[in-house]
């Protein structure tokens, strides 16, 4: 990746008379995406200690989901990671699979790639364009907002909500995609690059930008490690650990594609390689398109809540059993294991994990979700220790957290 | 001094812009019972003060966007609880921040209303759990409630619709005495 | 590497500490004693054979109602991953429920902080040498740990928080400073303010 100017790292004065006060941001504040509130301690405009106060949107998912169903459990993935649903969904299925041993049909993994990708698409333009207004880019904002209206068109043809989608299944997916579906995303992302050079020509060598972007919020590799980041975060670090890559799920093994990768760490690395992921998601739909095989989208053994297909499935709409698939998966494959596994998948945030222990009961006897946000916000304190005040909302930025999924 | 015609001492057609509130044509201004002109610039003037909770307040930055943008309405979205005078509760309230949430309505001046946004903001939704307040009415008293889970930005739109129809039928709520 | 290799390693390692090795749909978990689980963790970090430089997730579990040998009331787990070698491992610490206290792991990644936190907020287990050991997702005062298991799922007693909270709104209402309706518990509505004039 070429960058436009050399990087300079500024030491941060401490421009005060010795007079420290705290200063308490949020739970209510327009720039902390959410209700997160960041307790800061300050010398002038330079922050000593920052300490980040999470929980204000905790509801408790791990005692709810012990309470339910493994496909239950899916409408509660939706309301995690809000901005990018369609990831969490497909992750928790991804585990359950794993954990269940459900297969799935390969038409299925090729409309779950897609969804995953244009899920992706849309986070990072709403990332992108609500960093760059906290950055004081308003222009952005309205140009990002119009092309994730059409992902978002595409995801209600798909299945009817916009935001909240509950689409893929145990075992695959709800519904098959539309021919219109189809020809909408072929266009959408043969101009798509098109677009993103825009955004890059409203902001890549803004002065403005670079100089609250280039060598601010610097992390080495090490250090990113140690503070467990994950997703663009991480390989804006220069460390190469994409889960697409090291543990393929659906059908990321059959696609091509780059991880892109920066080595500088700072605000501005990340910035490019999430604008260098949107067009890689660009690329892989394209070739999901390409290559989608005819065949099922759901497999025959997924304890889903699907309506029966006319004809091949067993269970009859309005008979006892129906809509209690996991009962039936019970009946014919004698009983739910029992043991723990952990399922990780690649959301646009970073390193969605789901934890389960299974007792054999038909529900999880602990399901824990490790959540990248969470982790991020951990990380704040070391990226905005030292720094100016004003900073603190670009770090805040560019590390991409949503709190629904950070308190869970 | 010629004879006046009547059809030149008769009074310039009123605009009736709203219900009760007329124009004057060729003049800036407008003409009506008091409680009446209030209510039409309260109602079309509705700043709302943005309280994004979780997946309810990205519909309502999309409502605010340009495919729908709510701006068209005399919507503006304020950060500061001291210029609002509409609070839309966008997402779960939970427990922890139930406290915040009635500080920021108690900053509200007068008058003030409160848009419940979605399933969680009106009744707790999916999580009935131990963290979550089951509907923000215990805390805040609520004018509007918009289901839905996420509630569409149309859904929204229409929320403040009715709400605009609510404040054009109040009465005496302008003053300091009530 | 593969997983039960790096498990054998460590029994081989650390024979008295490891209690149990199982394997499930190809990963493996140890179940280790909790003494010694800082120097088990580095050792896996640190080996350059098995540099599980990533620690990919840490939660605690009560382990009330599961069945198993060697199992304590409580347990921390942590998801280890290599990502310069691509193999992963599980480590099962056992935790009595006595003395739920096991060390912190901060020292080598700063960021199982605030896992830790969590862990110590839902399930109860706290953790010595952590540098800022205080609830995180749930308020200070809040009583009792909702993970574990005898916790119900809409908790038992009302958040002294609320409560004061809800106080305080009836009196602003008696008060007349509050306008509008307010659903109470029951159900019903309490009207006050301006209706009448």
């Amino acid at each position: 990746m070429t960058r436009p100017i050399t990087k300079t790292v500024e030491v941060p004065v401490a421009d005060g008379d010795g007079e420290r006060y705290t200063l308490k941001m949020g739970p209510q504040h327009p720039a902390t995406h959410g209700v997160l509130r960041v307790d800061l301690e300050l010398d002038g405009e330079t922050i000593i200690k920052c300490s980040p106060q999470v929980g204000y949107l905790h509801r408790g998912f791990d005692k709810i989901a012990e309470n339910r169903t493994y496909a239950q459990s899916l409408i509660l993935t939706d309301r995690l990671d809000y901005i990018a649903a369609m990831a969490n969904n497909v992750g928790y299925c991804v585990a359950v699979e794993k954990l269940l041993d459900v297969s799935v049909p390969l038409r299925a993994k090729y409309i779950r790639t897609i969804v995953c990708e244009m899920s992706r698409i849309a986070s990072h333009l709403l990332w992108l364009a609500t960093h760059a207004l906290d950055i004081g880019a308003m222009t952005v904002f309205l140009y990002c907002f119009r092309e994730r209206e059409v992902m978002l068109d595409l995801f209600e043809e798909l299945c009817g909500a916009r935001l909240t989608f509950s689409y893929p299944r145990i075992g695959g997916v709800r519904q098959d995609v539309t021919r219109n579906f189809i020809d909408v995303l072929q266009r959408f992302v043969a101009e798509f690059p098109m677009h993103i050079e825009e955004y890059e020509t409203l902001i890549d060598t803004n002065r403005i930008w670079l100089k609250r972007t280039v060598g601010i919020g610097v992390l080495s590799a090490t250090e990113a490690l140690e503070l467990g980041l994950t997703g663009a975060c991480l390989r804006g670090s220069g460390v190469d650990y994409d889960i697409r890559k090291h543990r393929p799920y659906d059908a990321y093994d059959l696609v091509d594609f780059e991880v892109p990768i920066s080595d500088d760490g700072d605000i501005y690395a990340r910035y490019r390689c999430r604008m260098e992921e949107l067009r890689q998601s660009a690329r892989i739909i394209q070739q999901c398109i390409d290559q989608l095989p005819p065949g099922p989208i759901i497999s025959e053994d997924a304890p889903d809540l699907v309506m029966p297909l006319q004809g091949q499935r067993k269970v009859e709409a309005g008979s006892s059993t129906y809509g209690t698939g996991l009962i039936r998966l019970l009946e014919e494959k004698g009983e739910f294991p029992v043991g723990d596994i952990y399922v990780s998948t690649e959301v646009p945030k970073g390193e969605l994990g789901f934890y389960f222990i299974s007792d054999g009961s038909g529900r999880p006897y602990r399901m824990h979700m490790r959540s990248p946000s969470f982790i991020h916000i951990g990380a704040l304190p070391a990226l905005a220790e030292g720094s100016m005040i004003a900073d603190l909302i670009a770090n805040i930025g560019t590390l991409d957290v949503v709190l629904g999924e950070c308190d869970r | 001094m010629g004879e006046i015609k009547e059809s030149e001492v008769q009074e310039p057609a009123l605009i009736e812009i709203a219900d009760g509130v007329k124009k004057i044509p060729g003049v800036n201004a407008v003409l009506g019972p008091l409680n009446m002109l209030v209510n039409w610039g309260r109602a079309g003037s509705i700043w709302p003060m943005t309280f994004g909770l979780a997946c309810c307040a990205i519909e309502m930055m999309d409502a605010g966007a340009s495919t729908n943008d709510l701006d068209r309405f005399g919507i503006i979205f304020r950060a500061s609880p001291r210029q609002a005078d509409c609070m839309i509760v966008a997402g779960t309230l939970t427990k922890k921040m139930s406290p915040v949430l009635r500080r920021v309505y108690d900053q509200m001046p007068e008058p003030r209303y409160v848009l419940a946004m979605g399933s969680c903001a009106c009744s707790g939704g999916v999580f009935n759990s131990y963290a979550v307040t089951q509907g923000v009415d215990t805390i805040v008293p609520v004018d509007v409630y918009v289901p839905g889970c996420p509630p569409r930005p149309a859904a929204l739109m229409q929320g403040l619709i009715k709400l605009q129809e609510k404040i054009l039928q109040e009465q005496y709520r302008w003053s300091l005495w009530r | 590497m593969e997983s039960m290799e790096i498990a054998e390693k460590l029994q081989n390692h650390f024979s008295e500490e490891v209690l149990d090795i199982c394997d499930f749909h190809g990963q493996v978990g140890v179940v280790v004693k909790r003494e010694r689980i800082v120097d088990i963790l580095r050792w896996l970090r640190d080996s350059p054979e098995i540099k599980m430089d990533h620690l990919m997730d840490l939660c605690g579990v009560d382990n009330k109602k599961r069945q198993g040998k060697n199992l304590l009331r409580l347990e921390v787990v942590y998801n280890l991953y290599s990502i310069p070698l691509r193999h992963s491992i599980r480590i099962r610490a056992q935790v009595p429920e006595n003395d739920a206290a096991i060390d912190t792991v901060t020292t080598l990644w700063c960021g199982a902080e605030w896992p830790e936190r969590e862990c110590f907020d839902l399930v109860g287990i706290s953790f010595t040498g952590h540098p800022d050991m205080r609830r995180i997702l749930l308020p200070d005062d809040w009583v009792g740990h909702p993970l574990r298991k005898e916790y119900p799922l809409k908790g038992r007693e009302e958040w002294s928080g609320l409560e004061e909270l809800k106080h305080k709104v009836v009196q602003l209402q008696e008060f007349g400073l509050s306008d509008g309706i307010l659903r109470t518990k029951e159900g019903q509505t309490q009207t006050k303010g301006n209706e009448e004039s």
